[in-house]
């Protein structure tokens, strides 16, 4: 209601922001689409999600015994898990994802993360992002530093869903933002040629904020058009999805229309649960149904593409295991990533278990991790994207790749 | 800056010019152009921009001037002392009538409910009435909030409660935080944004929407006769506590002092009960849910006595070197560069200290100190989106706002007021907001400003625009502006590179 009023006042179509693309980005575009390449998503959950609700370990007495108001029960009964391998199940609010768990192509490396614990969002989250555990000088992100290291070919390009750079994605290459929102195709006042030629010559140099207005210029030039018309023959009139399902519709578009768009990531919060999370429905349901629709939205609309491409989910750490005075979680540790895509082994969970007893936790309260994330990660890397370990190494510098699982 | 005094020229003989040949873009112009060359037209002392631009939102028409005759100094100490700075009558009628303003915390959360009782509503209505109301107590926040960024000439106290709402940010879209917004930053944050930090502290320890927002209010003492959602600790508050209002994260805490700090918070809670709360904050400590056990807290004894612990805890909290380090850093970035001087962080830790946490004293030391006054610091600042709308806004001088345009713009550019979600607040470094989509917003809002759009339907007369702004610009702006239609002048000056800078 307050945007629509905002476009009344204003009285300009600019309801939402725009699509800025890299400065080497989108030339080769149409040439391209016939040499498809190798495609990686991540998206981020900020916040620390409770990973032991979204695979439940229904066999661990231990896991009732802790969580008395807000363990999902197990498969078969009244709001009970969705089985997954007759050890673990799915949080029926991901009901969306299972047709992925049994076509083989969504899998979970449950107690993965930081090689130490970390409590605080902030930090754990600058450490899974930096890549660099522990040292907090690393001035850049791993995801860019992949993008700078992916096997020689086409000019590739990252985008980030959201109109600020995170930081997984900074550093010395740069990084497409595509807006979200209702409106984010929509021209803006700096689109028209009599405003533009007068605010290139005001932005012409080489400092910072030139730089970025000049990318921002180049975007919109070459994919503002072709995104609204894909879009609007894609939707041949069914209503838009909402909110995230909607904005990873428009990410999977701009990657179908553009091979060089290989890495994206974007974040969705609201999963810090210290108070009522609620199980089979309540506060946490209510965030997973959607993240669980918009990815499957983002399967479907990625089509033929998704043989080639993976989507990795993860968050900064787990939570507790016991829950709290108010039936919610705190911050913990070992969580479960996720990973889906048409090439992925799926159908099965992967690492090691180290159980819920409380002699098996870490620190007799949170889930143990027994694979680091960027073992998981640095697989994909190898097996999805064909980096050679010394491209690995630059990735995530100061890492041995200690446990290679074969995911693809 | 050498040829900035001679700018002028080229828009006097574009005004010629318009004389000449009717151009129905100088039309505008014309009619309401001031007489020509005052001293005012003069390039401003770069020191004088760099005081407005850092302790106010930017300069507004005049602004320059008045600090030429009173001083740099003068204008320092004066916005020190805020409250001898009197509110313009217009401001003080605005606010005035936004009446929710003036309610106690109790007020606010049991009108609704009074509503329903008194007018014997079914349960649609007083659930749209509810729904309502909080709607027109946000509102009522968001506008104040605004309005005095805009207009109060108490420039560094709304500064410095953007600056401390972000440190103890609270987030209004969740439960009952939209209807106690408005007292937060009334009650916990403005009375103390230049004095005691230990006192600041309290204050936002106490208030229901930080109780609320952080999940203190469930925080109980997990054998005290569990009642409904009461049934233990909550660590949520202790954690972000030491993490983002004191110590910062490397402060030398352990997971032992979340859960000890945890436990010293227990009965911390909100009610909304008059009898509970004579004050009507709607704070309640409730000690049927206090863990009275005795606690070590960062190496300290703490016994247990109540709600005394908690005070106790702030304490320790508020005159830890940590505390005093965390602060200063933040405060030296805020106002002086992204990655701020040892030297000058050093000093202002001591200050900090010595002075046991008053902050007029550590703002004193650091608006005299060479570091502040460094030129190669000026203008490297770059605006968060909420600097640079009221700073653009403050330039323009409308005499009406649209206040929702400006909700609505900060909405896009990402950084909605009152919208934070986590706890650590916005940042205001240039990494976190610079990026293609944030400037090409920025100069598309610059072109809708710039047409008067937001305010009256005036559009904005260029030359004022820059005399207001010092006619401070770099060459090259200079010469696009001087080489563009007189009618777009206005949007490019608001879209500089200048304007995105303090």
């Amino acid at each position: 209601m307050e945007r629509r009023t905002f476009l009344q006042l204003s009285g300009l179509g600019f309801a939402s922001s725009l699509i800025s693309i890299g400065m080497q980005g989108w030339v080769g575009r149409s040439l391209a689409q016939t040499n498809p390449q190798k495609r990686l998503i991540v998206v981020f959950l900020r916040g620390g999600i409770d990973g032991l609700n979204v695979v439940i370990p229904y066999r661990e007495s231990a896991y009732y015994e802790v969580r008395p108001t807000i363990a999902i029960p197990a498969p078969g009964e009244e709001g009970g898990a969705l089985n997954l391998d007759d050890r673990f199940g799915l949080h029926p609010a991901l009901k969306d994802l299972m047709p992925y768990w049994k076509n083989g192509s969504l899998a979970w490396i449950h107690a993965c993360g930081l090689p130490t614990a970390n409590r605080s969002h902030f930090n754990a989250q600058e450490y899974i992002e930096s890549g660099t555990p522990n040292i907090e000088t690393t001035p850049d992100g791993w995801l860019n530093r992949l993008l700078a290291n992916l096997p020689k070919g086409t000019p590739a390009q990252a985008v980030n869903l959201g109109g600020t750079t995170p930081r997984i994605l900074s550093g010395q290459m740069s990084v497409a933002n595509l807006a979200t929102g209702r409106n984010a195709a929509r021209s803006l006042p700096v689109d028209r040629p009599e405003i533009n030629t007068l605010f290139d010559r005001l932005y012409n140099g080489n400092d910072p904020i030139s730089k970025a207005y000049q990318e921002g210029r180049e975007a919109r030039e070459l994919l503002q058009a072709d995104l609204e018309s894909e879009m609007m023959r894609a939707n041949q009139g069914a209503p838009s999805p909402r909110g995230a399902a909607r904005n990873m519709q428009r990410l999977a578009q701009l990657m179908k229309g553009n091979s060089q768009a290989q890495l994206a990531f974007t974040a969705l919060g609201g999963w810090d649960t210290h108070a009522n999370q609620g199980n089979s429905r309540g506060s946490l349901a209510n965030n997973l149904r959607p993240l669980g629709e918009s990815l499957a939205t983002l399967v479907r609309e990625l089509g033929p593409l998704y043989q080639d491409t993976v989507i990795i989910v993860m968050s900064e750490f787990g939570r507790t295991v016991k829950e709290n005075g108010n039936r919610g979680t705190d911050h913990g540790y070992g969580n479960a990533l996720w990973v889906l895509g048409g090439g992925i082994r799926g159908g099965k969970l992967y690492g090691e278990w180290p159980g819920l007893e409380r002699s098996q936790l870490f620190e007799e309260r949170d889930l143990a991790v027994t694979t680091d994330y960027r073992d998981a990660i640095s697989s994909i890397l190898q097996q999805h994207l064909q980096l050679q370990k010394q491209q690995i190494s630059r990735v995530f510098p100061n890492h041995r790749l200690t446990r290679s699982l074969t995911l693809v | 800056m050498k040829f900035s005094k001679y700018w002028i020229i080229p828009i006097l003989l574009t005004l010629l010019a318009c004389l000449g040949f009717p151009d129905p873009g100088c039309a505008d112009i014309l009619i309401s152009q001031s007489p020509a060359a005052s001293p005012s037209e003069i390039t401003a002392d770069p020191k004088i921009l760099h005081v407005l631009n850092r302790l106010s939102f930017g300069p507004r028409p005049g602004d320059i001037q008045s600090l030429q005759s009173t001083g740099i100094d003068a204008y320092i100490q004066s916005q020190l002392q805020p409250e001898t700075i009197p509110y313009p009558a217009k401001l003080s009628r605005e606010l005035a009538e936004l009446d929710t303003l003036q309610m106690r915390p109790i007020q606010l959360l049991k009108k609704p409910s009074l509503d329903r009782q008194a007018r014997q509503m079914s349960p649609q209505q007083a659930s749209r009435n509810a729904r309502i109301w909080n709607r027109k107590v946000f509102e009522h926040s968001v506008e104040a909030r605004l309005r005095k960024a805009i207009a109060s000439p108490r420039q560094l106290e709304e500064v410095m409660v953007d600056f401390w709402f972000n440190h103890f940010n609270v987030f209004a879209n969740r439960g009952l935080s939209s209807l106690l917004i408005s007292t937060y930053e009334r009650d916990a944050i403005r009375p103390y944004i230049l004095d005691n930090f230990r006192d600041l502290l309290g204050a936002t320890a106490r208030h229901p929407a930080m109780l609320f927002y952080l999940d203190n209010w469930l925080n109980s003492a997990p054998n005290n006769r569990p009642r409904g959602k009461f049934r233990g600790i909550n660590e949520n508050y202790a954690r972000e506590l030491m993490e983002l209002h004191t110590l910062g994260v490397d402060g030398g805490y352990t997971q032992d002092d979340v859960i000890a700090l945890a436990r010293i918070f227990t009965g911390w809670g909100i009610t909304r009960s008059a009898e509970q709360s004579p004050d009507m904050s709607g704070f309640h400590f409730d000690a049927n849910r206090h863990d009275f056990s005795d606690k070590i807290f960062l190496g300290h004894q703490i016994k247990g006595s109540g709600m005394d612990e908690g005070e106790k805890a702030l304490d320790l909290l508020a005159s830890h070197p940590m505390t005093a380090r965390y602060i200063s850093y933040k405060l030296a970035q805020y106002f002086v560069a992204d990655e701020p001087p040892d030297s000058l962080v050093n000093r202002l830790t001591r200050k900090f200290r010595q002075s046991n946490g008053n902050i007029r004293d550590v703002l004193q030391l650091l608006f005299k100190s060479r570091e502040f006054w460094n030129p190669n610091y000026y203008e490297t600042k770059f605006k968060t989106p909420y600097q640079y709308l009221i700073s653009a806004i403050r330039a323009t001088d409308p005499e009406m706002t649209k206040i929702k345009a400006i909700s609505g713009a900060l909405k896009q550019l990402e950084m909605p007021l009152y919208g934070c979600r986590t706890p650590n607040g916005y940042q205001n470094t240039q990494e976190a907001w610079l990026n293609p989509n944030a400037i090409l917003t920025r100069i598309s809002m610059a072109t809708v400003l710039a047409r008067g759009r937001w305010f009256s339907g005036k559009p904005i007369n260029p030359n004022h625009l820059a005399n207001t702004l010092g006619n401070h610009f770099s060459s090259n702006t200079k010469a696009a502006i001087e080489s563009s239609p007189v009618r777009l002048r206005a949007a490019l000056i608001l879209g500089s590179p200048e304007m995105m800078r303090r």
